[in-house]
């Protein structure tokens, strides 16, 4: 599948903000961050940024951005319409939670349950753009039990990442955070490794035997392309990646996504500081960068059935 | 409404019956269907750089050419394709706006293009390759079913059949209403064992392909190189005219 760039960015951005305002939502009620108000503003400006900013990032997708209100009329069918619904919700209590916490410096009560409200459906969100892939029949690369845990633990790692960053550089108490962060990086690198396994070792059940409902007399392959030029679907569904430079962008995101971030935390927890802060602000930033190349992966290794007409004997 | 209208019985599923075995891979259905829809319900069908080189455009059908088996027993096999107008239009379900839509009197699978707002999201949920992006536009489109001719008024009965069928100089496209077990096409596909695309995944289409006739083709050569015995329905050897005779009789 053609890896847009505005979806890779929206599903990275948003993932990450929404996972944040999952943390703060359910955090600051709770008792366990910091409840100081600059930090509160700050935090919730970067997941408000965040999930906005991917969220007006996927409208550039669209071929008419100016009817995407119109996507949030079929929620009864569709997973993207839900997502759409579910996203402009969360931004309602987390309004009313973030005013509470920065103006009125109050995380209890009536702004705490906003918050918490908040949390749920930002996870309900996330759950939600999981689904608009791994709902996807066609592609067995997302239509598999392990797309839906990779979107909400590597959201929820990188919303975690961003928090405890934050948290040193305000030098506020926050116990248990980085070893948080440490576990799921650690979960993040596990789950990644067996949606990987997974998609080498599996193939589609549908075959260009099935596609075309040939194979009578044995092996069946294309002949003769229906065009010599290029089409929509070739655009859109036939991007491919070498092997090779597939296995090294695999290696990079490891390496970027979870191995750095990972000793970067623990540097942090063993400094502290001005170095941790530094730590947990390189974190974020290898974290980003390998998460991007993770997503961008996830799109190029995609294969759809629509290229068994075209050539590939199995998808 | 992208939720599927509710099956009711004696419902029609207009659809199309492809015959594998004498579809000669004329491309004569693709491009009647690109001149019809061009200026039809879903028209334009748009071409981009179309005198330069990477000349890209939308088709609503397309014909594929196939080879199967391996040396003397092969075969080409040309493989005509457009939207198959599933009874589980997936398309239809992850369509956030409601553009896309199951039609319940006759199952025709449409788009409104007026209220899609070009996500593409049902062409990633098409496992056929049936839905095309207007670029122009930025709206998605797909074969109708020449729902402009099959109900139209100002046409002649006998032409009020989709252009892709109108055209095939073979009759290797049939048009008809797939849930009539009666009916010519419900027939067809009973005598010829006709088939699904990708059953495996469940979309149920109403389209059907009919598979290339057995006894056509010389027997598949063994692992050896050596003929397996014919069957005994297999046609007669020597005599030309007997041969011929055979193969006429048992279309």
């Amino acid at each position: 599948m053609y890896p847009a760039l505005s979806i890779v960015f929206f599903t990275t951005a948003s993932g990450a903000g929404l996972a944040l305002l999952l943390v703060l939502g359910l955090g600051a009620p709770l008792g366990l961050l910091p409840q100081s108000q600059s930090f509160g503003f700050v935090a919730l400006a970067i997941a408000v940024l965040l999930t906005a900013g991917g969220l007006v990032s996927s409208v550039f997708h669209l071929g008419r951005p100016e009817r995407a209100w119109r996507a949030f009329s079929q929620w009864r069918s569709s997973w993207l319409s839900r997502e759409g619904v579910f996203s402009v919700l969360t931004f309602v209590p987390a309004s009313i939670f973030s005013i509470g916490w920065v103006f009125f410096g109050t995380t209890d009560g009536f702004v705490g349950l906003c918050g918490i409200l908040a949390a749920a459906l930002a996870a309900a969100t996330i759950y939600c753009t999981g689904m608009i892939y791994a709902s996807l029949r066609p592609i067995h690369q997302w239509h598999n039990p392990w797309v839906v845990p990779n979107y909400f633990v590597l959201g929820l790692m990188s919303g975690f990442i961003v928090l405890d960053f934050l948290v040193r550089l305000w030098d506020l108490h926050a116990p248990g955070l980085a070893l948080i962060v440490l576990v799921l990086l650690l979960a993040a690198w596990q789950l990644k490794t067996a949606y990987w396994r997974y998609i080498d070792t599996t193939s589609a059940p549908s075959t260009v035997r099935s596609a075309t409902s040939l194979g009578s007399r044995g092996r069946v392959r294309m002949l003769e392309s229906p065009h010599t030029e290029e089409n929509y679907l070739l655009k859109e569904m036939g991007f491919k990646i070498a092997r090779k430079h597939r296995m090294r962008l695999r290696r990079i995101a490891r390496l970027a996504a979870f191995a750095v971030p990972a000793v970067l935390t623990l540097l942090s927890l063993i400094f502290g500081g001005v170095i941790g802060a530094i730590a947990a602000g390189l974190a974020v930033a290898s974290a980003a960068l390998g998460v991007v190349v993770e997503r961008w992966l996830f799109f190029a290794e995609a294969k759809h059935t629509v290229m068994l007409y075209y050539g590939a004997e199995a998808v | 409404m992208t939720s599927l209208p509710e099956a009711r019985p004696g419902q029609k599923k207009l659809g199309l019956v492809i015959d594998l075995d004498i579809c000669v891979g004329c491309h004569a259905c693709a491009t009647a269907c690109k001149e019809w829809n061009a200026s039809g319900h879903m028209g334009p069908l748009p071409d981009f750089n179309p005198y330069g080189n990477d000349a890209w455009g939308l088709w609503f059908n397309r014909v594929h050419s196939f080879e199967e088996g391996e040396g003397e027993g092969a075969r080409t096999i040309h493989f005509p394709k457009s939207c198959l107008h599933c009874e589980e239009p997936a398309c239809v379900t992850v369509c956030p706006t409601g553009a896309s839509y199951k039609r319940a009197e006759d199952g025709i699978v449409l788009v409104n293009e007026s209220i899609c707002i070009g996500c593409k999201l049902c062409s990633w949920a098409c496992p056929y390759g049936a839905r095309e992006f207007d670029a122009d536009e930025g709206v998605m489109k797909k074969c109708t079913l020449c729902i402009d001719r099959i109900y139209n008024e100002h046409l002649s009965p006998e032409d009020r059949q989709p252009a892709c069928v109108m055209v095939c100089p073979v009759s290797a496209r049939h048009f008809g209403d797939l849930n009539d077990p009666r009916s010519e096409v419900s027939e067809m596909v009973v005598q010829r064992g006709g088939g699904d695309l990708m059953p495996e995944l469940g979309y149920k289409p109403v389209n059907k392909y009919l598979p290339p006739r057995a006894h056509r083709m010389a027997p598949i050569a063994s692992a050896a190189g050596i003929a397996p015995a014919p069957p005994d329905d297999a046609p007669p050897s020597g005599d030309r005219l007997l041969r011929w005779v055979d193969r006429l009789l048992s279309r």
